[in-house]
Parts: structure tokens; sequence; C-alpha cells
């Protein structure tokens, strides 16, 4: 069954055109179209300005379709009564980590969306309790958040998604502030919840070792979706992505460049791992 | 620079007065100050000094702790001090040094006035000490939520509470950062007179103020996403609870304000 299906969907935002002084609209999606099925675990690559940010907020009902068809949980935003279904359904995790903390104790975060979802007090506690051992900040439940990490707060983050128990999470560039420890931190925890608790994750990056996580690889360009696939198939695509202004992982480029040269060896390897593996098979 | 800021600073140990309702709390802090204001008698002192004293003891917070954070108020209270010793007159003169006098109504105005200001900063103190900002929050929606008839934004009042005490150490952070991205640049901020100081400060609050802006878009984004809706069906983890310590403590309040109050009359 699919989660999330988008349709042919458009979407701009209005500015004003400084010559003119008229009202224009950017075309930041372009009659794009994806699905994404229940409980997998979904990269969406592009580069800056490519419209994932914006594809993420369509995903969460932040903002409409200005054209075309969003279906989430099966159920349509276009339609005002949906939308509180849809957005404790699809939790979203932000870039900043400090920007979506709204209280000044971890807990008291943490029950924010239950709150909000009018869940009687003595069920709220539960569910605040087993969504911080979830991220395992359960020992900082009475910390101040300000004087967290950036892991540390963007796991209290998520743990303030998961209490509203939702279907989905977006990851919306949630790491792209961390350090390599907090980023580590973030990308265990979505992987951990996507095996154990069936969550469907969605994470957008332009990280391509983080891509190489996920079961499916979705590229955006320019407002529309341009490849899609596992990332074995996407990443051995490598003057495909350099076109579109996207990295691929080091290794994949070094086994690229090795089978230029003439090397029997595959170019779908994305983990040095299995690059070790690759090169000590041979000969 | 140096950004110590104690606003609120909330002290988290186990006492009777940090297990209190905050509601009672506020009230009785509150109905406290109001009192030592209207009262102007020595007796009526004494037994609040004595009160707060006993409270400061029940509180469990170390008093070197209490003092440091009064420690900018202190200058306050001096100047007070100092302003109605020498400029109130009297006609009975207790010391004469050419052309300053002091008159004896003077020093009682003076030393009455520091009692006052010392008392009130103490209750304040107390009550921030002893209950969290989350906990104070809850109490001032509480009294407000009844003028929510007439159109007073109770939970509204108390969320933006809330979140400026969330965002007091990230902007404090952020304020540093740009102030060092600035001398780095060259930015003189240290020398000059009172109106070129004054003006150096444009290039630090200008940055800040826009950052403030960027970051209240983006955490009204990031409430909007965990459903917030204003107070609509909206419920609480921690309820507060108004048991029977709160009563006894409420009686007790209520029994030495009437003792102040009545020595005030009688003597």
């Amino acid at each position: 069954m699919d989660i999330i299906k988008i349709n042919n969907v458009g979407f701009g935002y209005s500015y004003i055109d400084e010559d003119s002084n008229k009202t224009m609209k950017t075309e930041t999606l372009k009659n794009i179209n994806l699905n994404i099925e229940t409980g997998e675990f979904v990269a969406i690559l592009g580069h800056n300005g490519s419209g994932k940010s914006t594809l993420a907020k369509i995903m969460n009902a932040l903002l409409l379709p200005d054209s075309g068809e969003a279906l989430i949980i099966g159920l349509n935003p276009s339609n005002e009564s949906n939308i509180f279904e849809i957005r404790r359904n699809v939790g979203m995790v932000f870039q900043n980590p400090d920007n979506q903390i709204i209280a000044t104790i971890v807990e008291e975060d943490v029950a924010f969306g239950p709150e909000n979802l009018s869940i009687p007090p003595d069920k709220i506690r539960p569910r605040v309790d087993s969504a911080l051992k979830n991220v395992g900040m359960e020992n900082f439940a009475l910390a101040n958040p300000a004087y967290l990490s950036g892991g540390q707060k963007q796991r209290v983050a998520i743990a303030g998604v998961l209490a509203m128990k939702p279907k989905c999470i977006i990851f919306d560039e949630s790491t792209a502030m961390l350090d390599p420890n907090g980023r580590k931190e973030v990308l265990d925890t979505a992987i951990k919840l996507n095996k154990e608790d069936k969550i469907t994750i969605i994470l957008i990056t332009h990280f391509m070792d983080e891509a190489t996580l996920a079961d499916r690889v979705i590229v955006v360009n320019d407002g529309q979706a341009v490849m899609g696939g596992p990332p074995k198939s996407i990443f051995s695509q490598i003057n495909e992505l350099k076109a579109l202004s996207l990295d691929v992982p080091q290794i994949t480029e070094l086994a690229y460049l090795l089978s230029e040269k003439g090397l029997n060896i595959n170019t779908d390897i994305l983990t040095i791992e299995e690059m070790v593996g690759a090169l000590c098979n041979y000969n | 620079m140096n950004f110590n800021i104690t606003i609120g600073q909330y002290y988290p140990t186990d006492s009777i007065l940090h297990r209190l309702d905050p509601r009672v709390k506020l009230a009785a802090s509150l109905s406290f100050i109001i009192i030592v204001c209207l009262i102007d008698n020595g007796f009526g002192y004494a037994i609040s000094a004595a009160f707060i004293a006993a409270a400061v003891w029940a509180s469990n917070v170390p008093v070197k702790l209490m003092l440091r954070g009064m420690k900018s108020i202190f200058f306050f209270i001096v100047f007070t001090f100092t302003v109605n010793i020498f400029l109130i007159p009297g006609g009975n003169i207790l010391f004469n040094l050419g052309p300053v006098k002091i008159s004896a109504e003077a020093l009682n105005t003076a030393l009455l006035m520091t009692a006052r200001l010392s008392i009130m900063i103490f209750a304040s103190s107390l009550l921030t000490l002893t209950s969290s900002p989350i906990q104070l929050t809850d109490a001032i929606e509480y009294y407000l939520a009844p003028f929510k008839k007439i159109g007073v934004p109770s939970h509204q009042i108390a969320m933006m509470m809330t979140i400026t005490l969330r965002f007091i150490p990230t902007l404090i952070d952020e304020l540093d950062k740009i102030v060092r991205a600035q001398k780095a640049r060259g930015a003189d901020l240290d020398t000059g007179g009172a109106f070129k100081k004054a003006k150096a400060l444009i290039p630090i609050l200008v940055p800040l103020f826009l950052s403030s802006f960027r970051r209240a878009d983006e955490l009204a984004t990031a409430m909007e996403a965990r459903c917030y809706r204003g107070d609509i069906e909206r419920t609480k983890m921690k309820q507060m609870k108004f048991g029977m310590q709160d009563l006894y403590a409420g009686i007790i309040f209520i029994c030495i304000c009437s003792c102040i109050i009545m020595a005030n009359f009688i003597f």
C-alpha cells in the first residue's frame, strides 16, 4: 500500500518581480510524480533549490499543491478537515535543531505533540517515556535542551514526533547542521525506527553517503523526480548524477574510475567493506 | 562580554516550597509584596522579615546563591537609601555636616524603604527559585483563564512566555557569535562616548533581529507540523494539584499576613 502518492503536483512560491512590480510565481515543483510505500526507507536526493524541501512540506500538508493531487495516508490535504489527521500521522524533523524545540525541559517538549492531540494527561506520560527511550535520551528527560549537543537536540525532536505515534517520519535535511557524530546518532535512530518499529522513513538529504542507507533513492532535479531505484543502481550511473550536479559516494566513484581504467570491477560498490571485498577477490 | 543572566533561575532541589502548587506560591508572593508595599511600621517589617527568613530556610536554597543573584539589585538598594537619607527634609536634625543635614524622619524613611525593597526582592526571587518556568507560566495561564471571556488570550500569553524563556540562551549564544563576527571585521565596540557606543550596537542588533524573525518563522512551521492549533482541545501532561499541604500553607500564610496588617494598625 502507498502511504504517500504525489500525482502531477505543481507548486510555486509567490514573489513580487522588482522590474514589473507584478506578483510572480516560481516553478518549484513541476508536475512531479512519486509514490512511497508503507514501511519503506526512501532517500530523496537533490541539490540546493531542486524542490526537495518543498516536496517534504507538501507531504506534511504544511504546503498545499497548486495543481495535481497529493494523497497522504489516503487523505487529500486540500480538504481542511484532513490536515490534522495527516500531520499526526506524518511527522517531520527539521534542519535546525534549535528552531523546533518549544519547551525549556526535554520531556515537556516531547509532550507538546501529544498535548496538541488532546490525549488525556495520564496517557501522555507513558508515550513521552517510551519515545525518549526509543531515541536513547531517557537520561536527559529533565535537562534543558539549550545545553544539549546538536545530535541530542535532533534526537529530542525525533522523540517529540514519535510521541505522536506517526506512521511516517520525514527528515528534512535533519543532519545538515550536525557534526559527524551527531549525523550518525540521527541516522542510526532513523534506521532503528524503520527496522524495529516499521515506521516509514523519508530522508531528504544532499549527503550521498546517507542516501546509500535507504531501500530506495529518488533524485529530484528542477522540480521533477528524474531518477528512482535502489541505491546501487542509482549511484552506478555516475555520469547522469554528475550532469545533475550531484556527487556520488567516493567509493563508488573510485570503483567507476578503476573500471574505466580496465579493471573488471563492479561499479555499484557503495561501502568501503564492499570495495575491500571486491579488491581482495580480484585476480 | 559577560552574559550571566539569572532571570528566573530555578534552583532544582526538594523542599516543602518546591512541592507547593505554583498557583499558591504565585498568589502568596504577589499579595505579600503588595502588603509589604502598604505597611509603614517597624513591627510589620520585623514580622515580614522573620517570615521571609523562615521561608528561605524552608526552601533549601543556599543563601549564598540567593545573595549572588541579587548582586545587581544591591546597587539599587544602596542608591535608594542614599537618596532618601539626604533628600528628605525634616525638623529633627540628627547630624549636621555643613550643608548636609540628616533628619530623624529621613533616616526612618530610608531604613523602611531599604527593608521594603529587600523583602520584596527576597519574596520574588524565592518564587522563581522554587518554581520552574513551566510551572510559573502554567500558574499564570490558570489565573488569566477567567479573562478569556473578555478576550484576554491567556493560553497564548503563557505560550509566548515559555518560548521566550526557551530562546533566551539560544539568542545569547547568537549575540555572542555576532559580536565576535563583527569584531573580526574590525568593528569597534569598546571605545568612544556613549553615543558612539550606542551607534556601534546597530550592526549587532540588526542581524540579531533578522535571525530572530527567521527563527520565529521556522518555529511556527515546526509547531504547526506537530499539530499545534492554539488551545483548541489541548491537554497538559503535568497537571497542577492543589493538595492538603497547599491548603495548610495557604492558611499559615493568611495568618501571618493578618498579623503584619494588624501590627500596622495597632502600633
